[in-house]
Parts: C-alpha cells; sequence; structure tokens
C-alpha cells in the first residue's frame, strides 16, 4: 500500500505523458487526478495508521548505488514527519491536478501539463519518504526540474523560459551547498542513511574541521551547507530570486509546487535533520535570522507589487521564513504545523488568483480589476477565506500557526529570539495590509479594467470551485483540529517521537498576556485600515509613494537582488567564458600551440626556399664561403 | 579458453570491411552495403554481449587471454580483459552499430568507404580495450586515429582539412613520446607484457619520466587542458557520426589509458603527479564550461562540454577512491551514451536545416515535439539530473574526490552549476521560444532509424540512472584490485 502512493503518480505521469495523445486531453487528465487523489486517500490512511496506531515503517524497495561503502536504496520511510508531509503533498497535489482540468481547459498541451504535474508529485513523494540523504537529493532536483517544466510551460513566452532557467540555476546554487553537505556526511561518517548518522552525531560535537586554513566545528559546517540548499529551494533571501519570477509557470503550477509543497522542502530537510541542527545552536541562530529577515524582506516587497501572483508569491517567501525562523528556534513541530496550515490556505489563495485570472482573461495587474465582488461571489468568498487565514484571524488555521512560532520565539528568551519576535510581529501587521490589498484591489472599488467589459468577467465552473471549497475547509479548520496533535502538551512524544529531536524540551511557559494579544489586535487593526487606504482613500499611498520615491523604488525593484546579481555573476561568467574562449584558447594556446608551429614552419620553410634560387653563382658563393670558413677554422686548429 | 572470442571481436569487423571493399555499389540504394555493415556490427554486438553473459566478475585477473608470439623475443600479441575493459568494449560495439544504422541520414557520398572507415576503427577501438601488451596497445592506439583523420578530412565540413590536420598533430605529438616511453620500458624491464608488469612494476626512478611521457599523451587525446582546443574544431567540421564515434569512444581510451597504465604502471609517480592532474582537471571543468556557456555554434558547444565532463572523469580517476574511479568510469560510459545523442541530436536538425548555429533556430518543439522530448532527456541527463547515469558518476567522482581533497571537490562541484547553465540555455533557444525563421516550420519529425537510435541511447541512460548496480558489479572488483596494488605499491617502494 505504501508503495502505492509513491507509484500510482508515476504511473499517472507516464500515462499521460506517453500516451497522452491517443487518450485524449480529457481523459488524461481524469486519470492523473483519479490516480492522484487515490494516492491521497492512502496518505491518508497512513497518516491515521500513524496517529492512532504508531505505525513506523522502513520499506526497501531497491537498491540503488552501491560503491564501495556507499550503499543507497531506493526506499520508504513512514513516520510521524513524512506522513504529515505525504498528506499534504498528495492532498494539495490531487486537488490541483482536478482544479488544472477546469483551469488549463483551453490549453492545446493539457496531457503534458497534467503529466509535469503527477512527475512533480512523485518527485516530491520521494524526497519526503527518503530515508537517506541521496535519495532526497534525487527528489530535490527532481521537483526542480519539474519546476522548470512547469515554468516554462508556455514555451513561448521569452519570460517564462528565462524565469524556469533562473529557477532551475538558483536552485543549483542552493544543491551545490546540499551536495557538498551530503559528502561532508559521508566522508565524518561513512554513510548517509539519516538513522545511521543521527546516531553518530552526538560522537562528533566538539570536533573540528579544517576548512581554507580556518577550524570549524565540523557540526556547523554539515549544518550551514545543508541549510545553504535549504535556502535554495525554500526561497530564502539571497536565494529567492527565482520564486517571484517562476509566477509565469500556469497558476495550478503556483499553487501546488511554489506555495504548497516543494518551496516548503528547505524547511522540512531542516526539521528531519533535527537530530544534526540541535547540536549546532551557532547554525539554529543563522537560521532564525535568516528566516526572520525573509519574512520581513518579502513583506516589505509584497506591499507595492501590482501583479496579483507576484504579491502572493512574496507572501509565500515570507511565510517561508516564519517557518525557518520557527525551526531556528528549536519548535520544529511549529515549523512543521504552519507548513501544514500554509499548504492550505496559500494554495487556495493561489487557486483563487487564478480563478481572477480566469474571470478577466488572463489580466494579473491588481490596478486593472476591482469592482467584481458580485460577479465572482464564490471566488470572492474563498479568497476571503484564504486571506483571514494567512493573516491569523482568530481561530482560523493561520492564527494558531503563526501566534505560535512568534510566541516560541519569545520563549526562547535570548536576543535572537526577543529580536525575532519583534519582526514576526511587524511583519504579521505588514502580511495583513498586503493581503487586504489585494483584496480590495481585486474586488471592491471601481472597475479598472479597460480590455474586456466587467459582464464578460464569469464565476469559474464548479470543477475550479470545488476544490477551492475544499481548501478552504482546510484553511479554517487545520489549525483548530490538528493543534494539539502537532504541538500541544507533550506531542514530541506523544506524536513525534523520534522523527523530531529536542535536545532541550521546549518550553512548556505561556508568554504574557499583553503578548499573546498583540499579534490578533494589529491584525484586526489592518483591515480597516488598508480599507482606508486602499477603497476609501485611494490618494493617499499615491502621496506616500511620492513623498517617498527612493524607498518606493527599492521596494518595486525588490531590493534590486536582479540587478546586483546580474553584476555580479551574470554579465562576468559571460565576460570571463569570452575571454577565455576568445583570448585564452584561440589567442595563447592555438596562436602558440599547431597554430603558431606550423605557421613558425611555414615561414622557415619560405625562408630556406630561397636559397634555393636556382643560380650557379650564388651555390658558388655559398660553397666558397663554407669552404673558407672551414679552412679558416682547419688552420686555427 | 579455447576459442580465440576477443581476436574474432577485433578482426570480425575489418572483415567485414574487407567484404565491403569488394562487393559492387552500383544499385541506387547501396542496400548490399549496407546490410554487410549492418550484419557485421549487429554480430560484433552480440559476441561483445556474450562476452558479457560469460564474464567472471567476481575475480580480478585478466579473462579470455590470448597470448601468441608475434616477433620472437619481442612482441606478443597478448589480449584479454577485466572489468573494466569489458564495458568499454561493449560501449564500442553498441555505438559503433548505432553509427552505423544512423549513417543513413547524414552520409550522402562515397557511403562505402565510410562504411569500412567505421568498422575498421571499430577493430582497433577493441583491440585497445583488450591490448594486454604496450606495443599492441600502442599499433591500435595510433591506428585509431587515421580512420577518424580520414573521416573528418573526407566528410568533413567547409574547414576540414584545417581540423583533421590540427587534430592528428596534436594528438601524433603525445602518442610520440609515448612510443619512446614504451621502448625505454621495455630497455628497462625486458618485457611489454602488461600483466608482467604488473607483478614485477617498474623502476621507481624511472617512472616520473615515463608517466610524463604516457600523460602527453593520454592527455591530448582525453582531452584536457591546455591541450583541448583540437576537439571543437574537429567535432564542428567532422560529420555527424564520425562526431559521436569521437566523443563517445575515442575519447574514452585515454581515461581508460590512465586507469590501466598511469596508475597500473606508475604509482609512485601517479601519487607525485596527482595534484597537476587535480589543477587540470578543475581548470577544465570551471573554464570549458564557461567557454561552453558562450559558444553560438551547438557542436562547438557540446564539444567544450566533453571537455568538461572529461575533466570530471580524470579527476576522479586520480582521486584513488573507489567511489572516485567507479564514478569516473561511470561518467566514461555515460558521456559516451549522452555526447553521442547530443551529437546526433544536432544531426537530425543539421540534416534538415543545414546550420548548426543556435541563431538560426528556436521555437522548433512545436514542429518536431517527438525530437525535443528526446533532446530534453539527454540534455537532463548531460547536467547530471538524479535519475540519469550522469548523477550517480559525478556524484561519486565528488565523493571520492572529496574524501581525497576537500577544496578540489568543492571546486569541481560548481561545475555543476556551470553545466545547468549552458546545457538549459542551448536548449532553450534552441527548442523554446516564438518561432522566428519561417523555414524551420517545414521540418520533418524524426524518422524511424533516428527515433530507434535516440531511443536505444535513452534507454541505458535511464535505466542504469535508476539502477548502476549492474554496471557497478562488473567493475567493482577490478577496481578494488587496482587500488589494493595501487597502494600495496605504494608502500613497498
Amino acid at each position: 500500500m505504501e508503495i502505492s502512493i509513491l507509484i500510482l503518480p508515476l504511473v499517472a505521469s507516464i500515462i499521460s505523458g506517453l500516451f497522452g495523445k491517443y487518450i485524449g486531453d480529457k481523459y488524461s487528465g481524469y486519470i492523473t487526478s483519479i490516480l492522484i487523489s487515490i494516492s491521497a486517500i492512502l496518505s491518508i490512511v497512513v497518516f491515521y495508521q500513524v496517529i492512532f496506531n504508531q505505525y513506523e515503517n522502513n520499506i526497501v524497495i531497491a537498491t540503488w548505488i552501491n560503491s564501495g561503502s556507499l550503499a543507497v536504496n531506493w526506499s520508504m520511510k513512514i513516520d510521524p514527519l513524512s506522513a504529515v508531509m505525504l498528506v499534504v503533498v498528495s492532498l494539495v497535489s490531487s486537488l490541483v491536478h482536478v482544479y488544472s482540468i477546469g483551469y488549463m481547459h483551453h490549453d492545446p498541451h493539457k496531457p503534458r501539463f497534467m503529466s509535469y504535474l503527477s512527475l512533480f508529485t512523485f518527485s516530491m513523494l520521494t524526497l519526503v519518504t527518503s530515508d537517506n540523504l541521496i535519495q532526497l537529493f534525487f527528489g530535490w532536483e527532481g521537483v526542480g526540474v519539474c519546476s522548470y517544466f512547469l515554468i516554462g510551460f508556455w514555451f513561448k513566452r521569452e519570460s517564462a523560459n528565462s524565469a524556469a532557467i533562473k529557477a532551475f540555476i538558483v536552485n543549483r546554487v542552493g544543491d551545490f551547498g546540499l551536495a557538498i553537505g551530503i559528502f561532508l556526511i559521508f566522508y565524518f561518517f561513512g554513510t548517509v542513511n539519516y538513522s545511521e548518522v543521527f546516531a553518530l552525531i552526538p560522537t562528533i560535537v566538539d570536533q573540528e574541521f579544517s576548512f581554507l586554513g580556518l577550524e570549524v566545528k565540523k557540526i556547523d559546517l554539515i549544518c550551514l551547507l545543508l541549510f545553504i540548499g535549504a535556502m535554495g529551494k525554500s526561497a530564502q533571501i539571497f536565494l529567492h530570486t527565482w520564486l517571484p519570477d517562476a509566477m509565469e509557470g500556469p497558476t495550478p503550477v503556483s499553487a501546488l509546487i511554489h506555495a504548497a509543497t516543494m518551496v516548503t522542502a528547505g524547511v522540512f530537510l531542516v526539521v528531519r535533520c533535527s537530530p544534526i541542527y540541535e547540536y549546532s545552536p551557532v547554525i539554529l541562530n543563522f537560521i532564525t535570522i535568516v528566516g526572520m529577515t525573509t519574512a520581513f524582506f518579502a513583506a516589505t516587497v509584497a506591499l507595492v507589487q501590482t501583479d496579483i501572483k507576484k504579491i502572493i508569491a512574496y507572501s509565500t517567501c515570507s511565510q517561508l521564513g516564519y517557518m525557518f525562523f520557527a525551526a531556528g528556534v528549536g519548535a520544529y513541530n511549529v515549523a512543521m504545523f504552519h507548513l501544514f496550515t500554509h499548504a492550505f490556505f496559500k494554495a487556495l489563495l493561489f487557486l483563487g488568483s487564478g480563478s481572477v485570472i480566469h474571470a478577466f482573461k488572463d489580466e494579473q495587474n491588481i490596478n486593472n480589476m476591482g469592482g467584481v465582488l458580485k460577479k465572482l461571489p464564490y471566488t470572492y468568498i474563498l479568497m476571503i477565506i484564504g486571506t483571514l487565514a494567512l493573516t491569523g484571524f482568530p481561530f482560523l488555521s493561520g492564527f494558531y500557526s503563526k501566534d505560535a512560532i512568534i510566541e516560541f520565539a519569545y520563549l526562547k528568551g535570548n536576543t535572537v529570539g526577543y529580536y525575532a519576535a519583534g519582526i514576526g510581529i511587524f511583519t504579521a501587521f505588514l502580511t495583513s495590509i498586503y493581503s487586504w490589498r489585494l483584496i480590495f484591489k481585486t474586488f471592491h472599488g471601481d472597475y479598472n479594467n479597460k480590455k474586456i467589459k466587467i459582464e464578460e468577467t464569469h464565476e469559474s465552473p464548479i470543477i475550479m470551485l470545488l476544490p477551492l471549497a475544499l481548501l478552504a475547509i482546510g484553511a479554517i479548520f487545520a489549525g483548530i483540529s490538528f493543534k494539539e496533535l502537532f504541538m500541544g502538551q507533550g506531542s514530541e512524544n506523544l506524536f513525534w517521537g523520534n522523527s523530531i529531536k529536542f535536545l532541550n524540551p521546549l518550553s512548556a511557559d505561556h508568554p504574557p498576556f499583553w503578548f499573546i494579544v498583540l499579534t490578533p489586535t494589529l491584525i484586526l487593526l489592518a483591515i480597516p485600515i488598508a480599507y482606508y487606504l486602499f477603497v476609501r482613500n485611494k490618494q493617499i499611498p499615491i502621496k506616500i509613494a511620492d513623498i517617498n520615491k527612493p524607498l518606493h523604488n527599492f521596494l518595486v525593484n525588490k531590493w534590486y537582488f536582479d540587478e546586483l546579481y546580474e553584476v555580479l555573476f551574470v554579465k562576468p561568467s559571460k565576460i570571463v567564458g569570452l575571454f577565455l574562449w576568445k583570448f585564452c584558447d584561440v589567442k595563447i594556446i592555438d596562436g602558440f600551440g599547431p597554430d603558431g608551429i606550423s605557421l613558425f614552419i611555414k615561414k622557415c620553410s619560405i625562408k630556406a626556399n630561397k636559397f634555393q634560387s636556382g643560380f650557379i653563382y650564388q651555390y658558388a658563393f655559398v660553397m666558397l664561403l663554407g669552404f673558407s670558413v672551414l679552412l679558416t677554422f682547419l688552420i686555427i686548429k | 579458453m579455447n576459442f580465440p572470442i576477443l581476436s574474432s571481436l577485433i578482426l570480425l569487423p575489418s572483415i567485414g570491411s574487407i567484404f565491403l571493399f569488394f562487393s559492387k555499389s552500383n544499385d541506387s540504394k547501396n542496400l548490399a552495403i549496407k546490410y554487410i555493415a549492418l550484419f557485421t556490427s549487429i554480430v560484433n554486438f552480440l559476441i561483445s554481449i556474450y562476452l558479457l553473459i560469460v564474464f567472471d566478475s567476481s575475480t580480478p585477473a585478466f579473462q579470455f587471454v590470448e597470448d601468441k608470439i608475434w616477433l620472437e623475443g619481442f612482441i606478443n600479441y597478448k589480449v584479454g580483459i577485466d572489468g573494466i575493459s569489458i564495458l568499454f568494449i561493449i560501449l564500442t560495439t553498441f555505438i559503433s552499430l548505432l553509427c552505423i544504422i544512423s549513417v543513413n541520414n547524414s552520409v550522402k557520398t562515397r557511403l562505402r568507404e565510410f562504411l569500412i572507415a567505421i568498422l575498421i576503427m571499430e577493430s582497433f577501438m577493441i583491440g585497445v580495450f583488450c591490448s594486454l601488451d604496450l606495443l599492441i596497445f600502442y599499433l591500435f592506439f595510433e591506428a585509431g586515429l587515421i580512420p577518424m583523420f580520414l573521416i573528418i578530412g573526407i566528410w568533413g565540413g567547409p574547414k576540414r582539412v584545417y581540423s583533421a590536420f590540427k587534430f592528428f598533430l596534436y594528438t601524433l605529438l603525445g602518442s610520440v613520446l609515448m612510443l619512446v616511453a614504451i621502448i625505454s620500458i621495455y630497455w628497462i624491464s625486458g618485457t611489454t607484457d602488461i600483466v608482467k608488469l604488473y607483478e614485477e612494476g617498474i623502476d621507481p626512478k624511472y617512472q616520473n619520466l615515463l608517466w610524463l611521457a604516457f600523460f602527453s599523451s593520454f592527455a591530448v587525446k582525453t582531452p584536457m587542458w591546455p591541450v583541448h582546443t583540437w576537439l571543437p574544431d574537429a567535432h564542428v567540421e567532422a560529420p555527424t557520426v564520425g562526431s559521436v564515434l569521437l566523443a563517445a569512444i575515442l575519447l574514452k581510451m585515454a581515461g581508460y589509458g590512465f586507469i590501466r597504465f598511469s596508475l597500473g604502471l606508475f604509482p609512485i609517480a601517479s601519487e607525485i603527479f596527482t595534484p597537476l592532474i587535480y589543477i587540470l582537471s578543475l581548470v577544465a571543468i570551471i573554464f570549458t564550461s564557461l567557454i561552453a556557456l558562450m559558444q553560438e555554434d551547438m557542436k562547438k558547444l557540446i564539444a567544450y562540454s566533453s571537455v568538461a565532463h572529461m575533466g570530471y572523469v580524470t579527476l576522479g580517476i586520480f582521486t584513488l577512491q573507489q567511489q572516485g574511479i567507479e564514478g569516473s568510469i561511470l561518467q566514461m560510459i555515460s558521456h559516451g551514451l549522452v555526447s553521442a545523442a547530443l551529437f546526433l541530436c544536432v544531426g537530425v536538425i543539421y540534416d534538415r536545416m543545414h546550420s548548426r548555429m543556435i541563431s538560426s533556430y528556436g521555437g522548433i518543439v512545436s514542429i518536431i515535439p517527438k525530437y525535443s522530448v528526446f533532446f530534453m532527456i539527454f540534455t537532463l541527463a548531460a547536467l547530471g539530473l538524479p535519475g540519469t547515469l550522469g548523477f550517480v558518476s559525478e556524484f561519486l567522482i565528488l565523493m571520492g574526490a572529496f574524501i581525497d581533497n576537500f577544496l578540489v571537490a568543492v571546486i569541481a562541484s560548481i561545475g555543476v552549476i556551470l553545466g545547468a547553465a549552458y546545457m538549459l540555455w542551448l536548449y532553450k533557444r534552441v527548442v523554446f521560444g516564438e518561432l522566428t525563421n519561417s523555414d524551420l516550420a517545414k521540418m520533418n519529425d524524426l524518422n524511424s532509424s533516428e527515433y530507434f537510435i535516440l531511443i536505444s541511447l535513452a534507454i541505458p541512460i535511464l535505466f542504469f540512472g535508476f539502477y548502476p548496480d549492474p554496471i557497478i558489479n562488473i567493475i567493482e572488483v577490478s577496481v578494488k584490485n587496482l587500488i589494493e596494488t595501487y597502494n600495496l605499491n605504494l608502500i613497498s617502494k
């Protein structure tokens, strides 16, 4: 049964990919959706087994690489952590599959699209169920390449192709760190199997390693390198630039890959490796700092974006930051909880925005929308639910998970913790502002689209709304129903068991009352503020932007990261490449090598040719000269 | 072993070429010629598969050994194989077979002579991989250049003569030094029998010079930086089949040579020169990847990427770790299949459009979708995506390098990022985007022989990517033995 969870998506992908032409658009959509749904149901069964029967298993499917002391298997590790991921991945994936049947209705390449989606699901499942680092890496790169396919799905668009390549290469930079981390682990422990590695970790805690003349702790180096991988995949600051561009892909892709599942792989990696990270407080602090910086940075950028999907993309980036800083303060279960709830409401928001984009016939700029709340009532309500859940409106799912993150940061009790909590609260406020800005500009106010008439906008078909409704149920109830399981008193042992390691038990205290109510209050306050700014008095935001022109530009241009990387990496690589080719290879190596030598020989022979002039007197002269030199030489001797 | 199975493998293609030579090519479709060549190469491929079945992978000793006196007291004709060489033999027979099938698509003139060249080359290549005598090895090694030289020089592009000569000069220069080294080994040890030399070892005081002489030959053929500049030119001018043979098999002779001779015969010198190899390999990986990024000619781009990929091979070999050497052998197999496939992919569109320039393509995915799928598979295999053989090999090489030298491995890993950049960028510019060149719309998708060839390359690349155990099992014992003897030699001297 467990194996079929993995295999069904692969089968779906192969059927739709290879035989899509024969079975037709319609059936490829149905077949893949049904197979993934079966996989999702099986995942839920496994999840229940894990919750109620403490079911754990490590299934070896086949051997993969056996070289010297390196032994890697294709395997499936079922434990609480992977069970949670199985449910998130297969459930969201099945809903996205169903939604895509409607959303991609007019696309000529629908079987290909479904095939990629299923292949992605397969890769993601191999990633989360791996029992070793190399299979994880397989899934890691596998989801990367599927993301590449799907971002560039509309292959005629130049921007989509560039975004796809950018996503893959930026991810490869992260993978570079991850791969070296894996090599290092193999080097130190002679194995890449989680359980074996984790068992050996305590033995190297204080050992040091010389790297470029620096003495660093082995454990810190491993943690840092693995985290670089996680930063790439989870779009943390410095390696985040691909995520907003990835919105070039069709919207279901953004919902599945760039919100609910793939981008959370980095968080999953850190949580999975908690038995390593727990011994490296330095890197945990670093993770907290990176996480909160990303959360803050992305929220500020989201404030001024005008593309509906990019706003949500930056929001995702920001929420991933929250997850990381939860992991950084040691609250891995809370990070997982936020990952779990986030999957529902963020997929909901993306699919909802897809519904809006669909209604406006591929318009993505929120300045060209507005006033359609009566035309799109269901989408509107569902988007509102998603927004409320995202911002942490009391008793919806985001409320439990996000507030818990901020509280645990506060309870950490050190400087980094307080700082993170402060930034976390402020970012929550910003989150609320930009999320409501999106809602108000999209649905309220006047109708601003000049290309199509308001009568032409239409609500999406039921096949698209149904997945949205299911996700909305998740967005409302996932928090309250699973809160106890994920992070209740004693859940570390009751639920998570060995899958997450807590070196120091999580604080059971509660923060002061004022602290608990602070975040929800700010979030609620943000709603009227946003309404006033973006519906009532639209001149104010424009004025603020005018007064703070440099700051506004800084935000609109996403802190100039793309421009910086262009100057730092892209251009130099091209210039160096050109230099190495045109100068080193052609001028120096060829110039002094084969071309130079042959030219030299040619010149010599031309010179030598001149001796053969054919004139007797010249030959006679040379002979005479030679004869006299010889004679002189003999006489002197 | 009574039946001389290795000799028949070596001789069979040559016999086939003799038949070709005497056959008349008067019917317009050259059917008779094609069938003779095809038949020969299929039989040879089957024999090599049979060889694999009866091969005993549990012993590191040479098997199927044939030892005959050629010149009394001087040269023995001695052949035999171990776990390492058998893979290369199969690669050779497999690629030659595919080349012969694909020859129709790219070669329009003098088909008979072309097939003769391929078959003779196949003979020589198999000879290289099973020689157990230095002189025999040298003969096959150098003779293999001649058909290649002719293939480039006769069936090549407009600058074929320049390229052919550059190719020949470079490779000959290295070879002359190797010949000198072989003769001196004979003077020093009194034999050129590799098995005997393995047992007796070579006096350490001569090893450095001898190592350098062999190195100069192998480095040119690998090719290592900075003696790689013949490769892009040769590839650009060679016909598709020529490029395939060159990249898939000819380059592998050098990697094989490094393992068999540099490590096997001169362990002490190898130890001394390892840093040199490391530096040149790293330079090859990083520099040529950057150069590949800027290429405008598809074949040149793939040629430069070959240099980078072979950089991993040399790096892996000299790590002297089980993972490193096994990774290198896998990388050679993988590169043999992937580069062959990529050159064939370029050939497919070149045959239709007669242009190798990246800029003359774009948006062809909607015109020739099947082709685009295959091209994508091979592109991903070239950038070492997990699930393809390229991943397993690069990962093992880097792992081996890591155990030996942390910094080297880190720098080499950067090549993985660059590899993704140039391959995906190439693919994007050729296959994706708007269709701007209206001539492209007339292209036909893969014909049946192209389809067959590409699928038979894709299957092993993917299969062994998911399940490389069969290959690793064949080489494991031999590699282990190689490393053990190497370390023993180091300690004892």
